[in-house]
């Protein structure tokens, strides 16, 4: 146990590092969503008609949310190279803890997504964006947030593993897990959906865990249990993509 | 990180008997048996796909064999596999090395997740890099590295722990020549200090330089096994070559020499080639023969068969020739395992 969390610092630690060194990436990563963030609340703000909350309050935990599911595709980049490169075999042929270079990845996610959450929040606040909590509610919805940031970098560990070029990678995540943010409660009342949609937005983890995030940001009134429901999902996903993406660890070979 | 070279046992330090491992329908290796003692190389040779890299997978721990037994250092592979990894070092056919961090910075990460310290990891790096000529580009992330530095980097990063036993998986693919020799020399001062380094190459003069054995290996099988002379003696005597002044005298030339082998002589490219019955006045009699018939040589030579020559024998085709084929085709290494 002590050696993988030493490993896992380690290997944290590179990937920091790697990110400081060359931080294309994570300019892309901070650069989009504030894109996204000034086209939603100018472009489509005047148009999505949201009861109760002004549309920058509504749509802020939305595209906070969006960008911290996608702030795993650097794990997912960043394996999917390692394997490339050869480095994971190298990683396989040193006595550390099996799950330390994965744990490590996700866990250097926490950070970059911590980064990239300030950022966003920073700019909500800017265009007027404003909180209606304590200093206890907000901090644990960015708490919830980077949980749930953290459940999809395992998602994206094995997506890394199994794909065979960071190109695939990119286009996979984002067909899976982008048309998910959008059919959920991040930028649209669910009850306008057509029927369908609608159903599958409200189980959507997605509707989760933004609901929760504006009970706790916007006092926004939603069900008792979302918030604990949001934090069920996160561990779930955790529960099954942690394992799965280890034992494909175990058995991956460089390509 | 340990200090002591050899195993406790005084048995070899590579030992693999009847070695199976299969992809899908793919059979990578049918059946290998391989030795090595300690302080010695061994050279796995053959062309790609042969199964050298699957085999050094299996004995690093990066793959569980179908069936066989490999010990490595006195550790079973598969059931002492978390043990083993403290006694390897493995450099592969890519330079396995962050390219975002300096040179002594993947060297301490190595080091620290062999279990070392930061601080003996720190000092290890300083040794590895001062001996492996990059004091100068120490700091500088390895992206800006020459192939040439990448690969001492690489294999620095595989004695970080200074290994008993070091694997090198075609280490100098792709080296210019100079880094070639270079490289050769690091390892045979390796060797002269008592690791066991196991090579695959698929250049037939590596092989003869460094390996104190060779196990030639084709298609998932060790088709010949021995010292590089021990080869050479198996696949019979001496080689004449003939370079023709005038190419369109070949099939002249190949009846007049015909009669002094037991095989038939091979030609190409204006070049006759013969394996002599007997050496002692094989060349006057060459040059007799030739005269006789009319031939106008360039160039005629007696030599010692190399090992290309023992590959065309046993496999009955070129290894290079091969391996150039395949790569032109496909650049990927052998294995790959589909997603």
């Amino acid at each position: 146990m002590r050696r993988l969390a030493t490993d896992t610092l380690i290997v944290a630690e590179r990937n920091l590092v790697r990110l400081q060194r060359a931080p294309d990436l994570l300019l892309a990563f901070t650069v989009q969503p504030i894109m996204f963030v000034l086209l939603f609340a100018y472009v489509f703000g005047g148009a999505i008609n949201t009861p109760g909350f002004d549309y920058i309050d509504y749509m802020i935990p939305g595209i906070i949310v969006q960008n911290i599911a996608f702030g795993g595709f650097v794990t997912a980049l960043g394996l999917n190279e390692d394997l490339k490169k050869g480095l994971i075999d190298r990683f396989r042929s040193l006595p550390m803890a099996r799950p330390a270079v994965l744990a490590g990845r996700t866990l250097a996610d926490v950070v970059t997504n911590a980064l990239s959450t300030g950022v966003l929040l920073t700019t909500g606040l800017i265009i007027g964006f404003s909180f209606n909590a304590s200093l206890t509610e907000i901090l644990a919805g960015v708490g919830l947030l980077l949980l749930f940031g953290y459940a999809f970098s395992w998602v994206f560990a094995l997506l890394g593993m199994m794909v065979s070029t960071p190109e695939a990678a990119n286009s996979v995540g984002f067909i899976a897990v982008f048309p998910l943010t959008f059919i959920s409660s991040a930028f649209v009342p669910v009850e306008s959906m057509p029927a369908g949609l609608e159903w599958f937005a409200e189980i959507n983890p997605f509707t989760i865990v933004v609901n929760a995030m504006r009970a706790l940001w916007l006092g926004a009134p939603v069900g008792d249990n979302t918030v604990l429901g949001a934090v069920i999902w996160s561990l779930a996903i955790i529960a099954v993509f942690a394992p799965l993406a280890v034992a494909r660890y175990r058995r991956t070979a460089s390509r | 990180m340990r200090a002591i070279k050899t195993t406790t046992s005084s048995g070899p330090a590579i030992e693999v008997v009847g070695l199976h491992k299969a992809f899908g329908d793919v059979q990578a290796l049918a059946g290998v048996d391989l030795e090595a003692q300690p302080g010695t190389v061994l050279g796995l040779l053959g062309p790609n796909g042969a199964g050298k890299t699957t085999a050094v997978r299996v004995m690093t721990t990066l793959l569980r064999p179908d069936a066989g037994t490999v010990r490595v250092a006195g550790l079973d592979a598969v059931r002492d596999a978390a043990a083993l990894r403290e006694r390897i070092g493995l450099a592969g056919q890519y330079a396995a090395v962050d390219e975002n961090l300096t040179g002594t910075e993947n060297l301490v990460m190595v080091g620290r997740l062999y279990g070392a310290s930061r601080r003996s990891a720190r000092r290890r790096a300083a040794e590895l890099i001062e001996r492996f000529d990059l004091v100068e580009a120490a700091d500088r992330p390895a992206k800006t590295y020459s192939g040439g530095m990448r690969r001492r980097l690489d294999l620095a990063a595989a004695l970080v722990a200074a290994p008993p036993v070091l694997f090198l998986d075609e280490p100098t693919t792709g080296l210019d020549p100079r880094s070639r020799l270079e490289l050769w020399s690091v390892v045979e001062q390796l060797v002269a200090d008592g690791t066991t380094v196991l090579l695959t190459t698929q250049y037939l003069d590596e092989a003869d330089r460094l390996a104190h054995r060779i196990a030639v290996i084709d298609h998932g099988r060790v088709i010949a096994d021995g010292t590089a002379d021990s080869l050479k003696d198996r696949i019979g005597g001496e080689r004449l070559e003939a370079t023709l002044a005038d190419p369109s005298q070949t099939a002249s030339a190949v009846e007049a020499l015909a009669p002094m082998s037991d095989e038939p002589p091979g030609a190409g490219d204006g070049v006759v080639r013969v394996v002599v019955r007997q050496r002692n006045g094989a060349l006057v009699e060459a040059v007799r023969r030739l005269d006789e018939a009319g031939v106008d040589v360039e160039d005629l030579a007696l030599r010692r068969p190399t090992l290309d020559d023992v590959f065309l024998t046993l496999t009955g085709h070129a290894a290079e020739e091969r391996a150039e084929a395949q790569r032109r085709t496909d650049d990927r290494p052998e294995e790959v395992l589909s997603a």
